[in-house]
């Protein structure tokens, strides 16, 4: 009987990523940007509507503005972002090989500032921190996502596939039972959607500012009444990679605009 | 655009909750509500397993607090319940027949109580509140509940609903245990107070077609 029961569990969990009912096939992907009105779908589609568009010229100035010891802009060492940066927030968390381990584009952009600029890392969630990553994350408005393809990251990518899965908090619910099994229900009122990191950093309604990724999953952490990791907890990296190679093919829409 | 107002219709819309879903499921504002709502039921019922101080006077030896544990776990073990802060109940057949308080619930207390955004009732359920708008529905309809089931299952199925469906999304609301990453602020409670939940039960028993 226990012999029995080993080898079925051991089927399941071989099999496991095959069988998880709740997961979305590719094909039946969709962006945030699906779920919401047609007024909060206008203002993302207009770049003269869209608040996100005013960080992302805060960025471009922060881009070309020389900082730190090194007296260097961004722009010094990677010229014109708009061909310098196509597609590389499309590619991010990205591994970083003097760490071993993936960064999110924030803390690139830190990276760069402390080994290349010599400049103290700005805040999480800080305006200037906000602005760079929206301008950068923009030049890849419409480019497929590929995060997660580098076989470096694979047990990072099950790290976050794990979590996700994970029951956690008073309510004890896990990511999967909003956002694979019960996306396009409401809760109490709003639409669940299927978690989509597509459009980060994001001008979010309710919070009347860009916020992050890591702001959005961790506002669904304490909406479980989980205790959210901190900022740049390797838990929080290792969700935003699973989530971004989750969203494999969908384009980029940074900045977007959510409810 | 959703508009993000829930209060009545015309008053200038409520501070932003930041942080959590739409409708301000925000711990972050939670905690002081929920020590509202422990004050105002603690009052009325000392029963209540929320907001009471422990039962334990300042124990000076571990020895004592060891032979406590010990007490409670054997209790606990004996009768088949949780204890650890919560009141001790028995499951009888698909329910729990007593009240978790000894008293009965007030239904219109527990109306209220379904429609507190504390209580996260509505996250999930719709039922017969034609005054709100923020309604889930990721789960039955509670009208009629009270026809479908016994008081007795009704209190079954809030203290721990995986009973009747192991892989139910419905949180156990009278459970403080074998959960993953508790927030601070809700650490070893149940998300209802006894008091709380019998008074939900009530009101649940009321919802008939
Ligand atoms: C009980 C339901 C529920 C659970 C559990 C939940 N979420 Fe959410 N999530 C939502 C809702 C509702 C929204 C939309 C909120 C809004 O815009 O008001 C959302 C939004 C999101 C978004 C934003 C999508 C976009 O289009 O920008 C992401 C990403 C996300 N959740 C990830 C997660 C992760 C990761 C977890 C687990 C740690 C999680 N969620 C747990 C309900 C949930
Ligand atoms: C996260 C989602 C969720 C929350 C929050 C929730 N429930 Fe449920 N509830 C469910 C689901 C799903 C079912 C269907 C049966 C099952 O899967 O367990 C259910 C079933 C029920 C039923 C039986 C429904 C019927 O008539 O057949 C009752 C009664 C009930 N819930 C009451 C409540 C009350 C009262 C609260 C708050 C104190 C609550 N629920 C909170 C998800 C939820």
């Amino acid at each position: 009987m226990n012999l029995w029961r080993a080898i079925v569990l051991a089927v399941l969990v071989a099999t496991a990523p095959a069988l998880l009912a709740g997961e979305i096939p590719p094909d039946a992907h969709r962006s945030g940007y699906s779920f919401m009105g047609p007024d909060t779908r206008a203002m993302q589609d207009d770049d003269t509507s869209n608040p996100g568009m005013l960080f992302v010229l805060d960025g471009e100035a922060l881009w070309g503005k020389k900082t730190g010891g090194a007296d260097k802009a961004c722009a010094d060492c990677h010229g014109d972002a708009r061909s310098s940066m196509k597609g590389v927030a499309a590619r991010y968390p990205a591994f970083d090989k003097a760490l071993a381990r993936p960064v999110t584009l924030d803390q690139r952009i830190n990276l760069c500032r402390a080994n290349h600029q010599q400049a103290a890392p700005l805040p999480y969630e800080s305006r200037d921190i906000l602005a760079l990553s929206a301008f950068v994350a923009h030049q890849s408005r419409g480019v497929a996502i590929t995060a997660g393809d580098d076989p470096q990251l694979k047990p990072f990518v099950e790290q976050g596939r794990n979590l996700f899965m994970q029951r956690e908090g008073q309510l004890n619910l896990a990511c999967t039972n909003c956002h694979d099994d019960n996306f396009e229900k409401r809760l109490a009122g709003s639409p669940i959607t299927q978690a989509q990191p597509t459009g980060y950093p994001l001008y979010r309604l309710e919070w009347q500012t860009l916020g992050s990724l890591e702001r959005r999953l961790r506002s669904c952490m304490t909406g479980v009444r989980a205790q959210a990791y901190d900022y740049g907890a390797p838990e929080l990296t290792a969700l935003e990679l699973y989530l971004m190679a989750r969203a494999r093919g969908m384009p980029m829409e940074t900045p977007a605009v959510r409810p | 655009m959703r508009p993000s107002c829930r209060q009545a219709h015309g008053a200038p819309p409520p501070p932003l909750a930041g942080e959590g879903w739409g409708e301000g499921v925000s711990a972050r504002e939670n905690p002081q509500e929920e020590r509202a709502l422990t004050r105002r039921y603690a009052a009325t019922s000392p029963a209540s397993g929320r907001g009471k101080s422990s039962p334990w006077p300042d124990l000076s030896s571990h020895i004592q607090s060891i032979v406590a544990a010990a007490i409670t776990i054997s209790i606990a073990l004996a009768a088949g319940t949780r204890a650890d802060e919560l009141a001790p109940y028995k499951i009888t057949g698909d329910g729990i027949a007593d009240s978790l308080t000894g008293a009965l619930g007030d239904a219109a207390r527990g109306r209220a109580l379904v429609l507190a955004r504390t209580t996260t009732c509505i996250l999930c359920h719709s039922g017969p509140f034609p005054e709100t708008r923020f309604q889930g529905d990721l789960a039955p309809d509670l009208t009629g509940a009270g026809n479908r089931w016994t008081v007795s299952q009704l209190r079954l199925r809030l203290v721990d609903a995986s009973r009747f469906n192991p892989d139910t999304i419905m949180p156990s609301y009278y459970r403080a245990d074998g959960l993953v990453r508790v927030g601070r602020n809700f650490t070893g409670k149940p998300i209802l107070s006894a008091a709380e939940l019998e008074d939900i039960v009530a009101y649940l028993a009321t919802l008939r077609d």
